[in-house]
This record gives C-alpha cells, structure tokens and sequence, in this order.
C-alpha cells in the first residue's frame, strides 16, 4: 500500500499537469464544438438543397466515422499540412472541436424542430422577420430543451478526449501509459486516473443540472 | 376595402383546399366564417395572413396585393393581427414582454411607452393583475385574452381570430367573447371563424358559410340563420343550431 501511494505521489506533477490538459481538450471542445456545431445546424436547416447539401455531408462524416481515425487525419494530415509539422495538442483540439461540432448541430437541430410550428407563425404574425422569430422566440426555447443532451454530449467529450493520448498529446491517459510502462504496471496508473476522469465527469454533471435548474425557475 | 380576396385557389400538392374564394372585408365590418372541419377556413385566414402560399388568385389588404412577390410580407403582417386556436403565447416570456415584445423589436417603440401601452391593454382585457405572470400559470381563456392583447399591441388595422375560443373549456367562452365583442364595438375590422353562432348573430354584419373550399353562401347573420337557401347551408345549421 505504501508503495502504491508512493508511486501515485511520484507521478502526481505529472497526472496533475496531464488533467489540465484533458480540461483544456474538453474545453475547447465544449466552446468550439458550441459556435461550429450551431453555424452546422443552421447549415443544414437552410431551405436551399444545394446549399445544404455540404453541411449534411459534415454531419454524416463525422457522425459515421470512428473518433480515432478523424484524430490521426487531423494529426497526420490536417495540421502538417497548415502549420507545416505536426502538433499533438492542436491536432486534439481541432480533432475534438470538428467531431464534437457534428453531434452538436444534430442535437440544436432536434431542439429548435422540437418547438411548435405555432410560436414561430405567432411571432411572425406580429409582424418579426425569420430572424427574429429564431432568435427571441425559438431560439431561448430551444436551448433550454437542448440542454441535457449537450450535457450528456460534453460528458462523452471529456472521455472521449483520452483518445489524443495516441498521437502523444500528455493528457491524462498519457501520463498513465507512461507511468505504466516505466514501472511494468497495469492497476494503479489506470485507476487512479479512471477516478480523475469520474470526479471531471460527475463534475459536468452537476454543473449542467444546476443550469438546468436555474434556467427552469426563470 | 380592407381585405380583398379575388378567385384565391390553394392546394397542398394535389389536394386543392380553397377553391375559387372571393371575398371581400369593408373597414369596420366583422365578418363571421362558419363551416365543417376541413372546409378550409383556417387555410383562408392563413393565407390573407401570408403563413401559406397561395397557390393562385390575388389578396389586396388596403389595396396591396400581397400575393405580389415583391411585397413586403413582414410590413403588411404588422397591419394585420392574428388570433390562434391554441393561444401560442411565448412561454419563456412574461405576459408583459409577450405583449411588448414586438412593439419594441419591429415597431421600434421605447421600452417606456410599449410597457405603458401593454399595460393598458392588460387593462383593457381584464387582466391587469397578471403583468408579471407567465404563460403556463393562467387559464385558456385568460391566455386567450393574452393574445388578443399582444395583437392589439401593434395597432392593427384589421384582424383575424381562428376558432378563438374551441380550445377553451365552457365556462371561460364568454370572456373571451365579450372581450371580442368590445373589440368590434371600437370599431376595429374582424374575420372571425368560429362556432359561436351566438356571437354571429349579435356582432357579426355578415356571416359566410364554407364548404368543400368554396364560399357556399353568404349573407346577414340572421337572414343566413333563418332562411338558408343552400341545402349544404341547411344541412350544416340543422347540426350546429
Ligand atoms: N399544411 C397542410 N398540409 C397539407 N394539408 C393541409 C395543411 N393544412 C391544411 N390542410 C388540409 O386542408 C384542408 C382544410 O383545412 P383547414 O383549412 O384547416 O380547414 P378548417 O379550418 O375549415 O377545419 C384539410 O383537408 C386539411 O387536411
Ligand atoms: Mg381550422
């Protein structure tokens, strides 16, 4: 038992700095993943097919394709191919936010369809223009309704995040790999950041249902 | 003429709804539309308000065809007020910002003299009290009158009112009814599809039977009640009266 706490103590800098980054992905994810997904879901909802059409098929491949092989096209294609070398962070990031992006349209998509036709017909009938009609009307509704499923979404990110240890970004799951190997074990290293990554996601949660709490009072 | 409805045709892809409608609304009158479920009396209401497409046909409001493609749908829609059978008052909104709303963020009007004009038609529509309350927390016929007030809010000149009261339990019929009645003695011209036929009779100048997506008969409300001549008139009557 010593031992196990020595080694956790040992590696603490490490799992420490390796869980700020993991937030940092999850972050990033959360906000870029936000303002992309709703121009995406707007995209599609657009009533011109040909327009639309390029926004569905970002929804679809994102949506049909594993994770981890948008995360090494991004990593091995995507980011040398801009910055001109590779960069496991920035390619995290920008792997997670495009990803994350996809599900978000299709659950604002779900949210604003979810309203009733009545309330945007009431707004326009009062003379708001389509915009108007989306912005103070369907849109707050909506948002409110989208919610927990953004919830449960922010939550898969922060786990799905663990993926970027592959192309060397020094996440959690970095860091346990690393101590893993170094020492030649398999239960404390895993466990101890399964527990990290629980306390992040419990974390989420209580966060998105005390705003959901608060929101519903107003 | 406030609204005129000429040779208005509206399908559904192959269903054609109105057939051949002509119509047409003085200022000041109230006009009643009665007729079976499915004869297209909603469909009518919501093409004069523009919410459909027509198919073929012209509306003029105060002359301007609104079926013109350049027309300014949003401008005309201001002029025009529209009542709903399920209320669709704005949930997330107080009774205050559901009525101010629109003023302010269409007409332009200062916050200080929309919320003094919501008041007053509160006032006006007997609920004063429920300045601060939202939509979820009244009655159907108080959302009801709700709506006629956030309506009145932009100064229409003309207004439309689609089974305003079939959604409402019995007992609260009458408020909203009395509220209307108010509303056609000010003046103010209506198109009001309803099963009232009480209503009919007392404010309504002219009463128009629909059928099938035509324009069966149409007459004064008491000649139309007592001596139908169209047997489909007589039929539907015979049930509602
Ligand atoms: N959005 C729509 N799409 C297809 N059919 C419709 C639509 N709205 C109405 N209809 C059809 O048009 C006919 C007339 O409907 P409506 O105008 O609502 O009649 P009413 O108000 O007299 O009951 C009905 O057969 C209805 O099914
Ligand atoms: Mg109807």
């Amino acid at each position: 038992m010593q031992s196990v706490i020595h080694l956790i103590t040992s590696y603490l800098p490490f799992f420490w700095s390796g869980t700020l980054l993991t937030i940092a992905f999850s972050l990033s994810g959360v906000v870029f993943g936000t303002i992309l997904g709703l121009g995406i879901c707007f995209g599609k909802m657009l009533n011109n097919k040909y327009l639309r059409f390029p926004f569905i098929c970002y929804i679809t491949f994102f949506r049909g394709t594993p994770l981890f092989v948008q995360i090494l096209l991004v990593h091995f294609g995507l980011v040398p191919l801009i910055l001109g070398q590779s960069n496991g962070i920035v390619a995290g990031i920008v792997a997670l936010s495009l990803n994350e992006a996809a599900y978000i349209a299709e659950v604002f998509r779900a949210g604003i369809q979810s309203i009733d036709g009545g309330q945007t017909e009431a707004a326009r009938s009062l003379g708001m223009s389509q915009r108007q009609a989306m912005r103070y009307i369907v849109l707050p509704q909506a948002v409110r309704r989208v919610l927990p499923p953004m919830g449960n979404e922010f939550i898969s990110l922060i786990k799905d995040s663990s993926l970027v240890s592959a192309i060397a970004a020094p996440e959690l799951t970095y860091w346990a790999q690393a101590m893993g190997a170094q020492y030649s074990i398999v239960w404390t290293p895993y466990l101890t950041i399964s527990f990290i990554y629980l306390i992040l996601t419990l974390t989420m949660s209580f966060f998105v249902s005390f705003l959901e709490r608060r929101m519903a009072t107003k | 003429m406030m609204i005129e409805v000429d040779n208005l045709k509206k399908s559904f892809g192959t269903n054609e709804v109105l057939k051949n409608i002509n119509l047409s609304v003085e200022k000041q009158e109230v006009v009643v539309v009665i007729g079976p479920s499915g004869s297209g009396k909603s469909t009518l209401l919501r093409c004069i308000n523009l919410l459909e497409t027509t198919t073929s046909g012209h509306i003029r409001i105060e002359g301007v065809d609104i079926t013109d493609k350049k027309a300014d749908i949003n401008k005309i829609r201001e002029d025009v007020g529209m009542v709903f059978q399920q209320f669709n008052l704005f949930p997330h909104m107080t009774v205050l910002d559901n009525i101010m709303l629109a003023p302010i963020k269409v007409k332009k009007v200062p916050k200080a003299r929309a919320e003094e004009k919501a008041r007053e038609l509160l006032g006006k529509v007997g609920l004063a009290d429920k300045a601060g309350a939202y939509p979820d927390s009244l009655s159907g016929g108080q959302k009801q009158r709700i709506a006629i007030a956030r309506a009145l809010a932009m100064e229409p000149k003309m207004m439309l009112f689609d089974e305003p009261t079939s959604a409402l339990d019995p007992e609260m019929v009458g408020e909203v009814l009395d509220v209307m009645k108010q509303l056609a003695k000010d003046g103010m011209t209506m198109v009001v599809v309803t099963h009232e036929m009480g209503f009919a009779r007392e404010v309504g100048d002219r009463v128009i039977f629909m059928d099938g997506g035509y324009i069966v008969e149409e007459n004064e409300p008491n000649e139309l009640f007592s001596h139908p001549h169209e047997q489909r008139t007589i039929s539907f009557l015979s049930k509602v009266l």
